[in-house]
C-alpha cells in the first residue's frame, strides 16, 4: 500500500524535524543568555522531543518488526533523516561557526519564528484535515484480516491527534519567538543588527517548507499556508523594523536526506551515548 | 475518600475513589482528576482499565503519573491497566473549579479559558490575513499595558501585573511579577 508508505514517512519527516530542532534548542540549556531565556528554551525542547516521539511511535508501529522510537532516533544514519536542513544548523550565522564558541541568540529566534509560523498552518490544518478525519473514522468499517488498511486508519487518527496537541503548543512558540524578534529588531543597534543578519542567512533554508511533496491524500492546501506564513513573517518583521529578506539561492535538500555539513555532528553528539551502550536506560 | 461500597468487590465508583489520592507531581494539591487528565475508568475482565490522557507533549511528569497510578491501584491490590489516549486533547478547560481554586490557594495563578476565536481541531485553517492564531502582533511588555484580560495575583488579587518570560517553571506555566505586592507568580497557561 503505497498511500501507507507516503503517510508514514510524511510523519517521520515530522519526526525528524521536531527532534533535530529539540536537539539544536537543547544546547541552551545551562548556557541561555538569561535565565528566563535558559528555561524557555528548554521547555521549547520538551515539546519538541515530546512531539517527536509520539510521531516516532506511530512510525514504529507501522513498521512493525521491533521498529522503536528509540531505534529511530538513535539507530539511523544521516541520509535516514528527513527534516528540514533549516534546523540543523548551528546557532550562528558564520559559515564555519566553531563548536561552541559562536552562539548567537538571534539566530535561534530567527530560526523558531520562521519555524513555528510554519508549523502553526502544518498542525492546524492536520488537526482539523477532512481527509484524515475520514480515513480515521472508517477504522469500523475496515475487515480486521485487511492489517494494511487498518494500520491506514490508525495512522490517520494518530496523526490528526499528536497534530491536535503539538498546535496548542506551536503557538506558544510561536509567540514566545514574535516578541524576541520584535525585542532585539526594535532593540539595540547591535541586537537589530544581529537579528536581521539572522533572517538573511536562515531565509533561503525555507524554500523547503515549499518544495517538499505531500501525500496527496492529506490534500493539503500549501498555497493558503503559504499566504498565512508570508502575512505572519511580514507583520512581525515590520513591527520589528526589520526588512524581510529575499528567500533566493540554493535549494536545500534535508528532507531528501541530503544534509548540510552541520549534521553529522549534530547526530554524533545525540546518538554517541545510545550506540555506545545499546539498550542502556534511565 | 468516600468509602467502598463492597469491601470484596471494588467497582469503577471505588476506584474513582481510591484515584482521588493521586496528584500532580508537579502540583501535588491537585489531583489528576481535577486537573483533567484522569478520563475514565472501566472494570473489564482482568482489572481495571485506567485512561489518562497526557498534557503537554513534552510533560516529564506523565510517567509519573502513570506509575503513581498504578501502584494506587496495587497497594489496594487491584489489578490495573493504564491507556493513554491523545484525543480529544488534554485543555486547561478541563481543569474543575475546585482546581482552578486550589491552584490560587497555592500561589499559581489559574488558567483563564481557551480564547473561542482561538483556531484549533474543529475550525478550518483561516484563510490569509485573518491569523486567528496570533491576534495583533506586539512584544509582550507594550501588550500587557492595554491588555483587556489581565491576570489577577495569586497573592494580592491586583491586577496591576506584567509577564516577565512566557515559559516559567514548567512549559505549562508562564512568570509574571505583580506591580501591587511586587510578587513574582506562575500562570497556568491555556491550553
Amino acid at each position: 500500500m503505497k498511500e501507507l508508505e507516503a503517510l508514514s514517512d510524511f510523519t517521520l519527516h515530522l519526526a525528524d524535524s521536531a527532534l533535530i530542532l529539540g536537539q539544536r534548542n537543547a544546547e541552551w540549556c545551562g548556557h541561555g543568555p538569561i535565565l528566563e531565556e535558559d528555561l524557555a528554551m528548554a521547555n521549547n525542547s520538551l515539546d519538541l522531543i515530546g512531539q517527536a516521539r509520539l510521531l516516532y511511535q506511530q512510525v514504529a508501529e507501522v513498521r512493525g518488526n521491533h521498529c522503536s522510537e528509540d531505534q529511530l532516533a538513535y539507530f539511523r544514519d544521516e541520509s535516514a533523516f528527513k527534516n528540514f536542513t533549516l534546523l540543523e544548523l548551528p546557532h550562528s550565522t558564520a559559515l564555519a561557526p566553531s563548536a561552541k564558541g559562536q552562539r548567537d541568540y538571534a539566530v535561534t529566534v530567527a530560526r523558531n519564528f520562521l519555524y513555528s509560523a510554519y508549523m502553526v498552518g502544518i498542525w492546524s490544518s492536520l488537526a482539523s484535515s477532512p481527509s484524515l478525519a475520514a480515513f480515521a473514522g472508517a477504522v469500523h468499517e475496515v475487515p480486521l484480516q485487511n492489517a494494511k488498511a487498518l494500520q491506514w486508519a490508525n495512522l490517520s487518527a494518530n496523526l490528526k491527534a499528536v497534530a491536535a496537541k503539538s498546535y496548542k503548543e506551536t503557538e506558544y512558540h510561536l509567540r514566545h519567538s514574535s516578541d524576541w524578534v520584535i525585542r532585539m529588531g526594535d532593540g539595540s543597534a547591535e541586537s537589530h543588527q544581529r537579528i536581521q543578519q539572522a533572517f538573511h542567512h536562515l531565509m533561503p533554508y525555507t524554500q523547503e517548507f515549499w518544495t517538499q511533496q505531500h501525500p496527496a491524500a492529506l490534500q493539503l492546501d500549501m498555497p493558503s499556508i503559504k499566504a498565512q506564513w508570508d502575512v505572519t513573517v511580514s507583520d512581525v518583521l515590520s513591527e520589528a523594523t526589520l526588512v524581510v529578506p529575499s528567500a533566493q539561492g540554493f535549494l536545500p535538500t534535508g528532507t531528501r536526506g541530503v544534509h548540510s555539513e552541520h549534521m553529522g555532528f549534530l547526530l554524533s553528539e545525540m546518538q554517541g551515548l545510545a550506540r555506545a551502550h545499546p539498550g542502556a536506560v534511565w | 475518600m468516600k468509602a467502598s461500597p463492597s469491601e470484596r468487590l471494588p467497582n469503577t465508583e471505588s476506584v474513582w475513589a481510591l484515584l482521588e489520592a493521586v496528584t500532580d507531581p508537579e502540583i501535588p494539591v491537585v489531583n489528576l482528576r481535577e486537573m483533567g487528565i484522569l478520563r475514565n475508568v472501566e472494570e473489564t475482565a482482568t482489572g481495571f482499565d485506567i485512561t489518562l490522557t497526557p498534557t503537554y507533549s513534552g510533560c516529564p511528569a506523565m510517567d509519573q503519573m502513570v506509575d503513581d497510578v498504578q501502584s494506587a491501584l496495587h497497594a489496594a491490590g487491584l489489578t490495573a491497566q493504564v491507556k493513554i489516549q491523545l484525543a480529544p486533547a488534554w485543555t486547561t478547560d478541563w481543569m474543575s473549579p475546585t482546581a482552578l481554586v486550589k491552584l490560587r490557594e497555592y500561589g499559581i495563578a489559574p488558567p483563564h479559558p481557551r480564547p473561542v476565536t482561538s483556531n484549533n481541531s474543529t475550525t478550518s485553517n483561516a484563510p490569509p490575513g485573518g491569523s486567528p492564531s496570533l491576534q495583533k502582533v506586539t512584544f509582550s511588555w507594550r501588550r500587557n499595558l492595554t491588555a483587556s484580560d489581565p491576570i489577577a495575583c495569586p497573592q494580592c488579587g491586583s491586577l496591576d501585573t506584567t509577564e516577565i518570560s512566557h515559559f516559567g517553571s514548567t512549559a505549562c506555566k508562564a512568570l509574571y511579577r505583580c506591580l501591587g505586592c511586587l510578587e513574582p507568580f506562575d500562570y497556568f497557561k491555556p491550553y
